[in-house]
């Protein structure tokens, strides 16, 4: 075996290990098993008792640093640490998850290990020691096939694009956990503030957004009852967020998120191009307009033409049935 | 303080993009361009911070001459100099920081503002590349700024919440929608900021960390069902819902 590895790097936000983490770590154990190169799971802050999750891809070695003071997100200390994890590693390989951790410390990395980076792949192919990813550009309105020319090169990985692979722990799975004093703590998270339990677009597997023709926030209920009934997150367009009805956390477009969730639900909203750029890669979009020519019709797999105001509930109401 | 916003000269969001026809480019012809939406958030709190503490402001922006224009729009809403760096290339974030980072240490900026990423090719590594390159503390996605002294307390949006992260001059920020209202030029601005001189300078580092093949299109979906608007069509999807997309 090759003293070369591959790493990935593993998020956690308060002891959570997010699943987009998962989807890099499986894209790093296939392509180190391929290569014949050891697959390396990179965990900082954090507490844990089990790490299943993490060998259940059947990586080969976990590297968990810890410290009260990194539960929290700290730029400096993490990119530190895991660039001095890459560099005794001989990592030639990296992955990260586009989150918005992944989006903050990759960056950061490629220059400390001098590597090329290729951010938000939604595809990724190897031939021998080559590599050929793709990354959309212009949200979504083109995509770019590229290959990093450095020695070391870095990949993050959009989410919920690459599954989760888990055949099981390696039989040789090593662990190891490394207490880290005097961090860098220059940049520091020093609180979380979440939004009330809510979902996130850009984390959701169903998304309901609702636009200009829901005719005022006081109507958002109809939107969110759907969500609810769904597991959903609730989006909404641009007009919605400027006009003040939603927080603009929800806008979807290409100056809000970028979103591939399974199944979105664009309700009273026109599909603007700025919209489209940032929706259409969901794999199932439902359009319900009032008018037979709205763009959104030529991105939607299904669609009703009609009043939102008399189809949303009947669409609750049916989905409850089934649901039960 | 001297007080630096960069700025992407970038295709107007609603323009569609068309590829050159052999797939290696991207065929900009009749497209308008525009200053990147997020870097006016970055500009109007270089502004802020400039009405607060003082100091002077420099816009710069890379690329070919076109970018002038998206400068002067920086000088007709206020910003004081501008900086032009000069290249025909398209070039990877990398290289982009790197040339940036050299006239950032000339001029001696202490806070840089950027957009969270340019809305054409969407990487959003820029800041980050240069707070590694220039020893500069970066936070990125921000929708909330203050500066105390040399102290900085911001909150990034993160999913599902927000981060309130501390740090210290000197520093860059990345702009999120929602940190601030952007103002627009005033005529007198613009009528001024005719008479600036936009300062020039080559790109010096040139080499691209990435070789792109080509470009491509998205694939389009085959034309979707349109189903009746009673209950009956309703009902129709939820049960193609479940049993065709597979997805309920
Ligand atoms: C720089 C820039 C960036 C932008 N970025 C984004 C972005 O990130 N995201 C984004 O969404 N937009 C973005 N936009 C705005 C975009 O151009 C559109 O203006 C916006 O998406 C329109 O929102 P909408 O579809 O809700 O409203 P509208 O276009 O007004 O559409 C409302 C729709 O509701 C339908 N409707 C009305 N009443 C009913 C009813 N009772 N039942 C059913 N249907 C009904 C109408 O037929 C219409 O199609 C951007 C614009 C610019 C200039």
């Amino acid at each position: 075996m090759s003293t070369e590895t591959v790493i990935a790097f593993i998020e956690q936000r308060e002891n959570e290990i997010k699943k987009a983490s998962l989807e890099a770590l499986s894209v790093c154990v296939k392509l180190a098993d391929k290569s014949n190169k050891k697959s390396i799971a990179v965990l900082v802050g954090g507490t844990f008792d089990s790490y299943d999750k993490i060998s259940a891809t059947g990586v080969r070695k976990i590297i968990h640093v810890t410290s009260p003071e990194l539960n929290l997100y700290s730029a400096s200390a993490y990119a530190e640490i895991f660039a001095n994890i890459c560099k005794e590693e001989t990592a030639t390989l990296v992955f990260f998850a586009n989150t918005l951790l992944g989006k903050d410390l990759a960056p950061r990395i490629s220059v400390r290990l001098e590597a090329g980076i290729g951010m938000d792949c939604v595809d990724l192919t190897s031939e021998g020691q080559e590599f050929i990813a793709t990354r959309p550009i212009f949200a979504g309105k083109a995509l770019q096939q590229f290959q990093v020319l450095t020695k070391i090169k870095i990949f993050s990985l959009r989410p919920n694009v690459f599954p989760v692979v888990t055949p099981g722990s390696s039989p040789d799975l090593e662990t190891v956990r490394k207490d880290s004093a005097n961090n860098n703590l220059a940049i520091k998270v020093s609180e979380l503030k979440k939004a009330s339990g809510k979902m996130d677009v850009s984390e959701a597997d169903i998304i309901v957004s609702g636009g200009r023709g829901m005719k005022g926030p006081e109507h958002f209920p109809l939107i969110e009852t759907l969500a609810d009934t769904l597991g959903a997150a609730v989006g909404a367009s641009r007009a919605v967020v400027d006009a003040g009805w939603r927080p603009h956390g929800e806008q979807v477009g290409q100056t809000g998120k970028t979103v591939s969730p399974t199944l979105y639900f664009a309700c009273g909203i026109s599909g603007a191009i700025q919209h489209l750029a940032g929706m259409s890669s969901s794999k199932f979009i439902v359009a319900i307009n009032k008018d037979k020519d709205a763009p959104i019709f030529s991105v939607a797999d299904y669609g009703i033409v009609g009043d939102l105001f008399e189809i949303l509930p009947l669409l609750t109401e049916e989905i409850k049935r089934v649901k039960s | 303080m001297n007080i630096g916003v960069c700025i992407s000269h970038v295709p107007d969001t609603a323009s569609k993009i068309k590829l050159s026809e052999d797939h290696s480019g991207i065929d900009y012809t009749g497209v308008p361009f525009i200053i990147n939406p997020y870097d006016e958030f970055a500009m109007e709190e270089a502004l802020k911070t400039k009405e607060k503490s003082g100091g002077t402001t420099y816009a710069l922006s890379l690329g070919k001459d076109t970018v002038k224009e998206s400068l002067r729009k920086a000088l007709a809403t206020g910003i004081d100099e501008a900086v032009h760096i000069k290249t025909e290339l398209e070039l990877d974030s990398f290289s982009v920081a790197k040339n940036l980072a050299e006239e950032i240490k000339a001029l001696n900026l202490e806070l840089l503002f950027l957009g969270k990423q340019s809305v054409d090719f969407d990487s959003g590594s820029v800041g980050q590349m240069l707070s590694e390159l220039l020893g500069m503390n970066c936070i990125t996605n921000c929708v909330s700024l203050e500066i105390n002294g040399t102290e900085i307390k911001a909150e990034r949006e993160i999913e599902g919440g927000r981060e309130v992260v501390v740090t210290a001059l000197p520093a860059i920020i990345t702009a999120q929608k929602g940190l601030n209202e952007p103002r627009y030029a005033s005529l007198k601005g613009i009528m001024a900021a005719k008479k600036k001189t936009i300062a020039e300078k080559e790109a010096v580092f040139t080499d691209s960390r990435i070789n792109v093949l080509k470009y491509l299109s998205p694939q389009g979906k085959s034309s979707g069902k349109i189903l009746g608007s009673d209950a009956g069509g309703v009902k129709e999807l939820v049960r193609l819902l479940k049993e065709e997309a597979k997805v309920l």
